[in-house]
């Protein structure tokens, strides 16, 4: 039986399908056959950021709409084997995806996989809300400013009155907090929260920091997930993630500063 | 815990019931009702009093189910037009689901009216200054609950209606005390009708918590904050930590934006009413 997650924040550009991308790879990499689902339909970004994007014959609609079987529409992805991507639709509406669609289709992965990671759209409306009905475990995506903060609270709240679990009284929807685009050097010069101000405000326990870093829209933009990176920081911090959401204990990297080396300290860069 | 204590969000999933499960499932429950106390049969007189009574917080009452008291016109000469009744509460938006304390002819029109008859017990005349607050007897909801009418065998036909009282003139809070144990999120909104409301987790941002007694908040308290929202100017707020949005007792509010005093931000405080004037003061 499959755990299903959401990577779900309320709030867009803070990272939902850089985290989709890279958690389920993560988990894929450790040996769990995982699948990972784009809800964003109309703007499907998943497939670009996987890098499959010319692969995509048939989409999750056509499931959900028995236009295609389930099968059909699983892109197996390149880095790893265990890895299957349904990619959105670019050409439906969000209305397609209803409650019982999209709860057939997860039943039916559920029997083949270990764990599904369903990748959110921003906003609180109906593919939001699908992402995270039927979640067993939620990874909330926040930045560190006001506006992340206010938004990632409210789906918080939400996830508690209104998924399948609320609903049905079986129990909590398990909540992950995680921290993206950090930047230790503005937290520092008072420019951005820190991660305690973030973690006072919403009473989560932290999954992981991931820091703000160039190598993600290279990965991007070279449709790899950035935990192949394995050079770069942010790589590492989503490594972690992984690990620690399979229960490891791992401290938390990447909250001070770099250090500058001495040449850089002479040349004042 | 309560099912109530579920904060109030839009419900977007509205439950449907699937062809092979059991349509129906007969379940007992306790409510809290606001009951409205009618002193005399001059349907005139109690729309007018009910309007003002309502102007004071026009959404708190919004559809919400009533239990009308007849103990006071129990031997009136007047005999209740409870058909009339029901019309002028439905156009101030109330729903009056049933009687208590009636002779038989009252409990008899009542139910010709489509009024349940509830075997409410002899409601005791409340001391005139709300005891219960000096007293400090507060209870919980489950206490309330079980405490109330014990003797009733009947309890899946009837509406076991705990002491709670809403008199047309002034609002005499109850002893049910509505505790909440999650966070109230950003855009959730949680109401303790008819009693006060103790939030043992932060109140955040954009939340609001509405109470008609007292508000205990023992955590951060950043959203808004509305005690005696039917009039109660006696009501208080407490909070642990005080960086609230607003905070507004018996309608007098007052909001925070980012002047708050620096000897109260983040302090232990107290809100209370003196006259017209909120003041929020820091605990010792």
């Amino acid at each position: 039986m499959a755990t299903i997650i959401v990577v779900t924040s309320g709030k867009g550009g803070v990272g939902k399908t850089t985290t989709s991308a890279s958690v389920s790879t993560g988990l894929a990499k450790r040996g769990f056959k995982t699948a990972v689902i784009d809800f964003d339909v109309g703007l499907r970004n998943l497939d670009l950021i996987m890098g499959c994007e010319r692969r995509v014959v048939y989409d999750f609609v056509n499931v959900i709409q028995s236009e295609a079987s389930l099968k059909q529409a699983l892109i197996r992805d390149k880095h790893c084997e265990n890895l299957y991507i349904l990619p959105a639709s670019q050409t439906r509406d969000k209305d397609a995806l209803t409650k019982e669609g999209v709860g057939q289709v997860l039943d039916q992965l559920r029997q083949d996989f270990d764990y599904i990671v369903c990748d959110s759209p921003a906003g609180i409306e109906q593919g939001a809300m699908m992402a995270l009905y039927f979640a067993d475990e939620a990874i909330i995506v926040t930045n560190p400013e006001v506006s992340s903060v206010r938004d990632s609270d409210r789906i918080l709240g939400i996830l508690q009155a209104k998924s399948q679990r609320a609903v049905n009284g079986s129990g909590r929807v398990k909540e992950h907090l995680l921290i993206t685009r950090y930047s230790p050097r503005r937290v520092e010069a008072g420019e951005m929260l820190s991660v305690k101000d973030v973690q006072d405000l919403l009473g989560v326990p932290l999954i992981g920091v991931v820091p703000e870093s160039e190598s993600v829209l290279q990965a991007s933009n070279s449709g790899v997930p950035v935990i192949h990176f394995d050079k770069s920081a942010s790589g590492q911090a989503y490594d972690d993630v992984v690990s620690r959401f399979l229960g490891e204990q791992k401290p938390m990297r990447f909250l001070e500063p770099e250090k500058k080396s001495f040449i850089q300290r002479l040349f004042g860069t | 815990m309560l099912r109530s204590d579920v904060p109030e969000v839009q419900d977007l999933f509205p439950v449907e019931t699937k062809a092979h499960e059991p349509a129906i499932e007969l379940k007992g429950s306790v409510f809290t009702l606001p009951v409205l106390c009618i002193r005399c049969s001059d349907l005139d007189a109690i729309d007018a009093q009910l309007a003002e009574r309502l102007s004071k917080s026009p959404q708190f009452f919004e559809n919400a189910p009533i239990v009308v008291d007849l103990e006071a016109v129990r031997e009136a000469a007047d005999p209740v037009d409870f058909g009339g009744f029901v019309h002028l509460m439905r156009a101030r938006h109330l729903f009056p689901v049933g009687v208590q304390n009636g002779s038989p002819e009252q409990n008899e029109a009542a139910m010709a009216a489509g009024l349940a008859v509830l075997k409410g017990r002899a409601m005791k005349e409340l001391p005139k200054a709300a005891s219960w607050r000096k007293g400090g007897t507060a209870k919980t909801a489950k206490e309330t609950a079980s405490d109330s009418e014990p003797e009733d065998e009947s309890a899946t036909t009837t509406l076991p209606t705990p002491p709670a009282a809403i008199d047309p003139i002034r609002a005499t809070p109850s002893n049910v005390t509505k505790v909440i144990h999650q966070p109230v999120r950003s855009g959730q909104r949680v109401i303790a009708r008819g009693g006060d409301m103790i939030v043992l987790a932060a109140v955040n941002a954009g939340a609001e918590i509405i109470a008609e007694g007292n508000i205990h908040v023992y955590a951060p308290l950043r959203g808004r904050a509305l005690a005696g929202v039917s009039g109660d100017t006696s009501a208080r707020i407490f909070c642990y930590r005080m960086e609230a949005e607003l905070l507004a007792i018996a309608g007098n509010y007052r909001v925070f934006e980012d002047n708050m005093p620096r000897d109260i931000r983040g302090k232990t405080v107290q809100v209370y009413l003196d006259g017209e004037q909120l003041i929020v003061e820091p605990l010792a």
